[in-house]
């Protein structure tokens, strides 16, 4: 038996090298909870307001998402939809890919899935970690995405951040100073912990955009390994009642 | 359920149709008289498992084939669609994922195995054989399938395997775009690597009935690798035997019902199993100007990975490095004349087979994981020594098999 | 192997058993894969009503719309059609609608929300094929009895201009009346009740 159980302790083990390899500053963590329908509600506000106008979530239904997070239909038509899109529709929006290119030298990226490639994690970090830099075509840069394309669409609410640089030990002449982090310099019309639960919002409601059956799926995983629980019951007791004739 | 002889001539429906196909000779040759060892215990669950799951994968394969659309422009999309808008084809996707990674380890189980039973020796040697193209079929199916998706990790995957071709000496580069049906990986890499990976599965259950029509014909091994025909009683049954129907059936049915409690667990709450499975890249759509990070295929491939990027160039040539990736699989093929072991299962062979067979599969795990990291000078080091490793298991074993001193191999089976 | 001692009541127990509650995990797991091949419900259900705008339908005229990927038709019913209705009566399998084909609101003499407009499914219910219109009284082909209506030229079913079967025709069923509702004078909104958000 212990080839059997080694074998199967490095299966459960492997989807440790999956983190082997992380780089890039340490994230903070977004706390995702997809049963806070408010906060879901609130983040699907957000998302509407603030980044539609650039990024779509083109794989999403409009009345899937109201439905799933409890948004009446009237509200979707008047507050969410905006342009003539119907509620069966995909929410994609009017933004052109060659108009991305031009204006951030980049087409810009549909969202559906971010969280899915990135982690929830990420994306609340990168909401989180814009700060101001002169060099860049909108005047800011991000701590964990460096030299992003993106200007910050939210510098209204959070306020202006300053690298954090490293401490230098004798630095060579003109190497770039290390940053290793951001801090809040000037602040916007939001105080830090509002900003910071607006993006979790926004966070939630993305992670629950890029698999919105998750919920369900774990729901109906439990059900199913009860059933299974059940069904090896009379199946076992049969092998050994069997197996009896055989010595 | 008793043993005796073949029932009385049936009647009834049953009766009706054995006249027209011999359905009870089937019956009793390969279920209610086929006899198995009794001994055979946890590592024979692998084959029947391995067996469910490729019915599972072509389930599930034909029904997302309902959706799935083949073609460049729409192939990303379609499946987003399959796990939002088609009622339970998020489940169907998932089972096919999880699917195609158990498959592997199943089958992985199922070699290991063969190595611990010496079930590739004679009279076995054709039934290993064809489980080694079994093998093959599943790589191909596997490799065909992951382009499908037509997300970043799909499409950078291929590309760079797909290149690999182009290693061959002359022929490299039309070899390359022949496979292709392009100049890069495109709509027609796509939609004939679609048109394949539908075709093989059916290939694979063919052989499947093949090799269980082999192993029929010279009875399954144990883990005593004791022959249970050489003792037989007085009406001829083997003395270690057992029919296959009801105790093998029974037992195989817990087998089914616990793996498909792991199956489910890993379906239902990490079907991305830390990225393994679903690989995160894959959520981005296919984009032919931008290359990941890091790309390296699925788990599942990652030893042979390792193998082909530990081999340095030679003469600005990769072709070795491709060389000996094909051939770690190939060498597969020649195992039942490499053991020359008097004795067939690990058990009774000496320390040199038990220390060789616990390094292969050491050297196997090892290689896995250093072909899912970047490369890196000691990455590279170590993938060339456990390299060394994994042929020296297969090329020494006529030597130390022969050499080692082996345990007597008791008359009747024990647990 | 040793069967003495088998308690065979045992065994077929503790196999219908398994048996049983395997039949039942294979129909729950059954479930998806017969639920799979089921229209995408929500979506196309809640989605796409269509517009159709009959500010230019002349009387007399047909527009068609395309609603649910089925052709869907407008008709501007005149004075003469609509007073030849109630004649055709006695030719019809069912005159009074009583075949649920249509929303309660149009289970009335003009199949209709509006008498002047009447909105059809343009789909044949006998096999399928969309019927021909025919608006003219007493054509040739057609007899000095018919007052308007469609022909099917697959069959040769009929239906008059509030898509009423004849008698005597392949066609079982009276034509289907989509939900549909008027958004204003000049515009009506198929694929949806007016009682509806």
């Amino acid at each position: 038996m212990r080839p059997s159980i080694i074998a199967i302790a490095l299966l459960l083990l492997s989807p440790l090298a999956a983190l082997a390899s992380e780089e890039g500053p340490p994230l903070q963590d977004a706390n995702i909870d997809l049963r806070d329908k408010a906060s879901l509600q609130r983040g699907a506000k957000y998302f509407t307001n603030y980044c539609m106008g650039c990024h779509s979530l083109q794989y999403m239904r409009w009345n899937r998402m109201a439905e799933d997070i409890g948004i009446p239909d009237d509200e979707l038509r008047t507050n969410l939809i905006f342009g003539d899109a119907k509620p069966g529709d995909l929410m994609t929006n009017a933004l052109r890919p060659d108009d991305g290119v031009k204006w951030f030298g980049t087409a810009v990226p549909d969202l559906t899935l971010v969280t899915r490639w990135r982690t929830p994690d990420w994306v609340y970090t990168y909401l989180k970690s814009f700060y101001q830099d002169p060099t860049r075509p909108y005047g800011v840069n991000n701590l964990i995405f460096p030299k992003v394309g993106m200007p910050h669409a939210l510098v209204n609410l959070q306020g202006l951040q300053e690298p954090v640089y490293a401490e230098s030990h004798g630095v060579e002449a003109g190497a770039e100073p290390h940053i290793i982090g951001v801090k809040l310099t000037q602040p916007g019309s939001l105080s830090e912990e509002e900003y910071d639960n607006m993006v979790r919002d926004l966070t939630n409601f993305l992670t629950y955009v890029g698999e919105p059956i998750k919920l369900q799926r774990r729901t109906l995983g439990l059900y199913v390994l009860l059933f299974l629980g059940l069904m090896f019951i009379p199946a076992y007791f049969m092998k050994k009642e069997f197996w009896k004739d055989v010595h | 359920m008793s043993i005796e002889s073949a029932e009385p001539t049936p009647t009834g429906f049953l009766g009706w149709v054995d006249k027209r196909f011999p359905i009870m000779r089937v019956w009793n040759e390969h279920l209610a008289e086929y006899y198995a060892p009794k001994n055979m215990g946890f590592w024979s669950f692998f084959g029947s498992l391995a067996l469910v799951v490729l019915v599972l994968q072509i389930l599930t394969g034909v029904w997302l084939a309902m959706s799935y659309k083949p073609a460049a422009t729409d192939a990303f999309a379609s499946v987003e669609y399959i796990m939002r808008d088609v009622n339970w084809g998020w489940l169907l996707r998932y089972m096919h994922s999880t699917g195609a990674s158990f498959f592997f380890i199943l089958v992985y189980l199922h070699m290991f195995r063969g190595l611990l039973w010496g079930s590739y020796k004679n009279p076995r040697e054709l039934l290993w054989i064809i489980g080694v193209l079994l093998y093959l079929a599943m790589m191909a199916t596997a490799f065909f399938g992951y382009l499908l998706p037509w997300g970043q990790m799909s499409y950078w995957g291929a590309q760079v395997i797909v290149n690999l071709f182009s290693a061959v000496p002359g022929i490299g580069e039309s070899l390359s775009t022949w496979v292709r049906g392009d100049y890069v990986i495109s709509d027609a890499t796509l939609n004939r690597f679609y048109a394949f990976h539908y075709l093989i599965p059916f290939l694979i259950a063919g052989l499947v009935f093949v090799h269980i029509v082999a192993l029929h014909r010279v009875g399954s091994t144990n883990p005593d690798g004791i022959e249970i025909k050489k003792l037989k009683d007085a009406e001829g049954r083997p003395l270690d035997g057992i029919p296959f129907h009801p105790y093998y059936t029974v037992k195989d049915t817990v087998g089914i019902v616990v793996f498909a409690a792991i199956f489910s667990a890993v379906l239902f709450f990490a079907p991305d199993f830390g990225g393994l499975f679903l690989e995160a890249p894959n959520f981005q759509p296919a984009d032919p100007l931008k290359t990941p990070v890091h790309i390296a295929p699925v788990w599942y491939f990652t030893p042979y990975y390792a193998m082909l990027r530990a081999i340095p160039p030679i003469a600005a040539s990769q072709f070795p490095g491709v060389v000996v990736m094909f051939a770690a699989i190939l060498i597969m093929f020649f195992l039942p004349w490499l053991d020359r072991s008097p004795v067939r299962s690990i058990r009774y062979k000496g320390i040199l087979s038990k220390t060789f067979l616990g390094a292969f599969v050491v050297s196997f795990v090892v290689l896995a994981y250093l072909g899912m990291q970047p490369a890196s000078d000691l990455h590279t080091l170590l993938a060339r020594i456990f390299t060394g490793v994994y042929f020296a298991y297969f090329l020494l074993m006529p030597i130390y098999t022969k050499l080692e001193k082996t345990k007597p191999v008791p008359e009747r089976v024990t647990t | 192997m040793n069967t003495q001692g088998v308690d065979p009541k045992r065994r077929r127990v503790l196999v219908a058993a398994t048996t049983a509650v395997g039949v039942i995990g294979a129909g729950f797991v059954a479930v998806p894969f017969i639920s799979s091949l089921t229209p995408r419900a929500r979506a196309r259900a809640a989605g796409a009503p269509v517009e159709a705008d009959i500010s230019k339908l002349e009387p007399g005229a047909l527009m068609r719309v395309k609603w649910r990927g089925q052709p869907i038709w407008v008709v501007s019913r005149t004075e003469e059609m609509l007073t030849a209705l109630p004649t055709m009566d006695p030719r019809l399998v069912d005159p009074t609608s009583e075949v649920p084909h249509q929303p309660d609101y149009c289970k009335n003499p003009t199949r209709s929300i509006k008498p002047e407009y009447f909105v059809a499914i343009g789909i044949c219910t006998h096999l399928g094929c969309s019927p021909t219109y025919r608006p003219e009284f007493a054509p040739e082909d057609l007899g000095a009895e018919w007052k308007g209506g469609w022909f099917c030229p697959c069959h040769g079913s009929k239906f008059d201009l509030a898509g009423r079967v004849f008698k005597g025709v392949p066609a079982p069923t009276n034509l289907w009346i989509p939900k549909h509702r008027y958004l204003n004078d000049t515009t009506i909104l198929v694929g949806e009740d007016a009682g509806a958000a």
